[in-house]
Formats: structure tokens, sequence, C-alpha cells
């Protein structure tokens, strides 16, 4: 077992894991985040992202020692008070239509615009690239991105 | 995932040290490592983490050339101002190369020693005489659509996963590495090997070694360089086939080229043929395409993947004739 510290959604925890550990299982099963879905665990779906120290990863391809002293947020920890501006721009485009890949989705799109923060069309789809959507066709998630950049969702 | 030990050394002595156990494994940003893991590909007995090592730095040499620190990561080197400025291709491969969030955990050390997606390598249901030396190879019989045109061998038709790699072998770049026995170099062309009847081998980095840094020469005309990368859809996907290439110009003549090949061997194929033929002569589409031809004449493909080779000589033609502003 090794012993490691991660801030997660601004909350610290210390913890005893196996190094087998994988992050995802970590977020969902030890800190109970379970906004945060698996996916495909092959980190091909992105539906797991999260942001790790600011930057999205696929947290079914990363080892939970891996983010030993490291800042972790998850779908739950982006509003603050009231809905992060890409939240209200999925709910008010309409960009999901079961939702399993919403949180992941949202988790890169608030990443993009961290660093890109007037994507076009064209770069909001590469910069979505490691993410599926099996429903919508992504024109709505487009959409939903285009709006929070409008409303600077880059906070 | 079987269970393993897991260090985080605080110095590159103590990693190397420490990889001298039995089962060891380096974790760069795990992306690959974790996934053959989860497959069972992988088993190591101990991760040695490099993440607290001090290989994060991208440096300007007093020659011109860049030091890349082997745990840079591939986001970071991507939008590197440096390497946007002077080393178009590079940028490009590495942007060309897996989704954001894994750019953002692979390190470039990592990029380097991934392993091939074959799907026979993968699946440890088969044989593959890479994971397994000796049970055979059942992809020249099987599925080869995306394995290998040049440099193959009747035990191994894999092919080298990395964009970034191309990249680095049109540049010259050089790879080096620590063993418990000192500091080794090798230039990216030595670094990658073909298959021939050791196809477990992916390189030829001694045992044990921990890559420490990549450098890529002082070479102020690869301002004028591209990576083009072709797969079965429009991202996310390992290429079909991709081309690196820089060009210097003078006038409307080749004055020197580089050229490599990704997506067609077992390592990047850098087309020192084609250079050959072009250094010197007319920036040409025919020109082009007879330096590629000729290249090309290797190319030993199988019934599934002969298309590569057209593949291959279109896209490097195209790339060429955009570099140059020949009028297509």
């Amino acid at each position: 077992m090794v012993r490691i510290q991660v801030t997660v959604d601004g909350q610290r925890c210390e913890d005893e894991v196996e190094p087998r550990l994988l992050l995802v299982h970590y977020l969902r099963e030890r800190v109970g985040k379970v906004g945060t879905p698996v996916g495909c665990d092959t980190s091909n779906c992105g539906a797991c992202t999260v942001q790790l120290d600011g930057r999205s990863v696929k947290s079914c391809a990363v080892l939970a020692v891996q983010a030993d002293g490291s800042e972790v947020t998850t779908i739950e920890g982006l509003a603050n008070g009231e809905w992060h501006p890409m939240q209200k721009a999925f709910k008010e485009c309409h960009a999901l239509q079961c939702g399993y890949c919403t949180p992941g989705m949202i988790m890169a799109a608030v990443d993009l615009l961290s660093n890109n923060p007037n994507p076009s069309e064209e770069e909001i789809r590469d910069g979505l690239e490691g993410n599926l959507c099996r429903c919508t066709g992504y024109h709505n998630i487009v959409k939903a991105v285009q709006m929070a950049a409008a409303e600077g969702g880059a906070r | 995932m079987k269970a393993f030990e897991y260090e985080r050394p605080v110095g590159v002595t103590e990693a190397v040290a420490l990889a001298r156990r039995a089962g060891s494994r380096f974790l760069g940003g795990g992306t690959n490592l974790v996934d053959l893991m989860k497959l069972g590909v992988e088993t190591p007995d101990l991760l040695v983490d490099l993440t607290g090592l001090d290989l994060a730095e991208v440096l300007e040499q007093p020659d011109g050339a860049l030091r890349i620190g082997a745990t840079v990561r591939n986001s970071d080197l991507s939008a590197n101002d440096a390497v946007r400025a002077r080393y178009p291709v590079l940028s490009q491969a590495l942007v060309a190369g897996a989704s954001g969030q894994l750019r953002n955990m692979a390190t470039v050390g990592g990029n380097m020693l991934q392993r091939t997606r074959c799907p026979y390598f993968q699946d440890v249901t088969k044989a593959c005489n890479k994971r397994v030396p000796g049970s055979g190879c059942p992809a020249r019989a099987g599925e080869h659509r995306n394995l290998a045109i040049l440099g193959a061998s009747e035990a191994c038709i894999a092919t080298s996963p990395s964009d970034f790699a191309v990249a680095l072998a049109a540049l010259d770049a050089g790879v080096t590495a620590l063993t418990t026995e000192g500091e080794v170099s090798l230039t990216v062309s030595d670094f990658f090997r073909l298959p021939g009847d050791e196809p477990q081998r992916d390189t030829n980095l001694p045992p044990g070694a921990l890559v420490t840094a990549l450098t890529v020469p002082r070479l102020d005309w690869a301002t004028r360089s591209a990576y083009r990368k072709v797969r079965d859809r429009a991202s996310y996907a390992f290429a079909l086939v991709s081309v690196a290439a820089a060009v210097d110009l003078d006038g409307d003549r080749v004055r020197d080229v580089r050229l490599a090949l990704g997506g067609v061997a077992h390592a990047p194929w850098r087309a020192t043929r084609a250079e050959e033929a072009l250094r010197g002569g007319p920036a040409t589409e025919e020109a082009f395409s007879a330096a590629l031809r000729g290249e090309l004449e290797a190319a030993e493909p199988l019934p599934h993947n002969g298309f590569k080779v057209d593949l291959a000589h279109n896209v490097a033609v195209r790339t060429l004739t955009e570099l140059t502003g020949v009028p297509a």
C-alpha cells in the first residue's frame, strides 16, 4: 500500500491505496465522487475526464498514486455556488441525450477554453477529439462550447 | 490488473538503480503502459515513477540545439514557442497523436518507448513474437491492413505507433539515456530498430536504461517543415501513413531535404534514398514523385496493406509540393 495525499474538489484526502488502483476508481469508491463515470476503461471514450492540476486527463488511464500531491477537479467540483458557464451552456443547448459522456465532455471543454478562449468550430471539434458521444452527433455539444466561450466560460 | 510495487525516486541515479530489480518498468505518464497492464500485456513487478525527477525542462543549448527533458509532457512541448517557431514538423506531429487528455499526461520519453498497436501484440490470447518470442506471428496471414510494408521480417510486421518519433527521425534528433554504467547517446535512427529475428526489442536501448533527454540539432531551414498524417478517421487514430518533411529551397531547386515516413515500418522510416534523389534537383511534382517511387521500391506489401505504398507516395508528394509551393 502507498500513502497518497490528493485534494479533490477542494477537499483534502489522505488514503492508503494499492498502486494498481486507477484514479477513476479512487474518486468514485474512496472519495465518493460518482459524478465521474467509468466509460470504456480503455482510455478511448473520455467519459472519465477530470482535471489533474488544472489539465484534463482520462482518469481510467491514470493510477491513483500518480495523483499524489496533486489537485483533482471532477464534474462535482466545477459548480461554485452556481453552475459553471459550461454546465449552463450544456443545459441551454441541450448538448446531451443519455448524458453518460457529459461529465467528461464538460471537463474537456473547460480545459479547451482555458487554452483557447475563442475557438472556431473546427478547433472545438479537434479539441474534443478525445471524447466520444454516441447520441448527439456532437452538433449541440459544439454549440454549447461556443455559447460558453461567448459567456467567458474559460474561468 | 496484476499487483505490483511502486517507487517514486527523487533522482535519476536512484531511478536507474531501482530499475535493476527484475520486472521493473519506468512509468512516465502511463498512457500506454497502464493500458497494457490492464490488458495483461505488461505485468511489471515494480513501477518506477519518474514524476519527481528533474527532467521536465526544454533548454536551448549553446550550439542552437534544443534539449528536451524526458518527462516533458507532450502537450507542453507541442505548445513550446521555440518548437513551434523552429520545428513546426515537431509540434504538428505531437498534436497529431492521441487526444488532448493523453497528451497532457504522456511524456516525450514515454512517447518514444510506446509499444506497437498491432492487434495481435495487444491480445494475450493470440500468438505474437514480440510479446512471446517464438510463439509465431498470425498477422502475416491475418489482420495486417495497418501493418508494415517496409523493413518487416518473417517474425514481425508490426509498425511503430509514434508520430513524434517520425518528426524526430527527420530532424536527426538524438536520444540520451542513463544506465548504472553511465550515459549513452544514440541517434533516433539508431535508437529504433527493425524487427529482424528479435521483434521483442523495439529499440537498441541497453537493458534498464532511463531515457533522460532528446536533443534536436539546430536546423535553420526546418522552419519550412510539416507533418501530415492519414488515418481511417479524421482524428484520434493511429497513422495508416504519415510523413515528416523539411525542405531547404534554393530558388526552384532543392538544396537539402529531410523526409521520414510513419505507419509503414517497425521504426520511423527515414527516406534516405528519396532524399539523395531530391538533393540538388528541381522542386517539381515529377521529381518528388520519382524520388518516392524509388524509395518505395523496397516495399514488400502483404495482400491487405498494398494500398499503403501508393498512399505513402501520394501523401509525401503532396506534403513536399505544399511545402515548396509547387503548383499542383
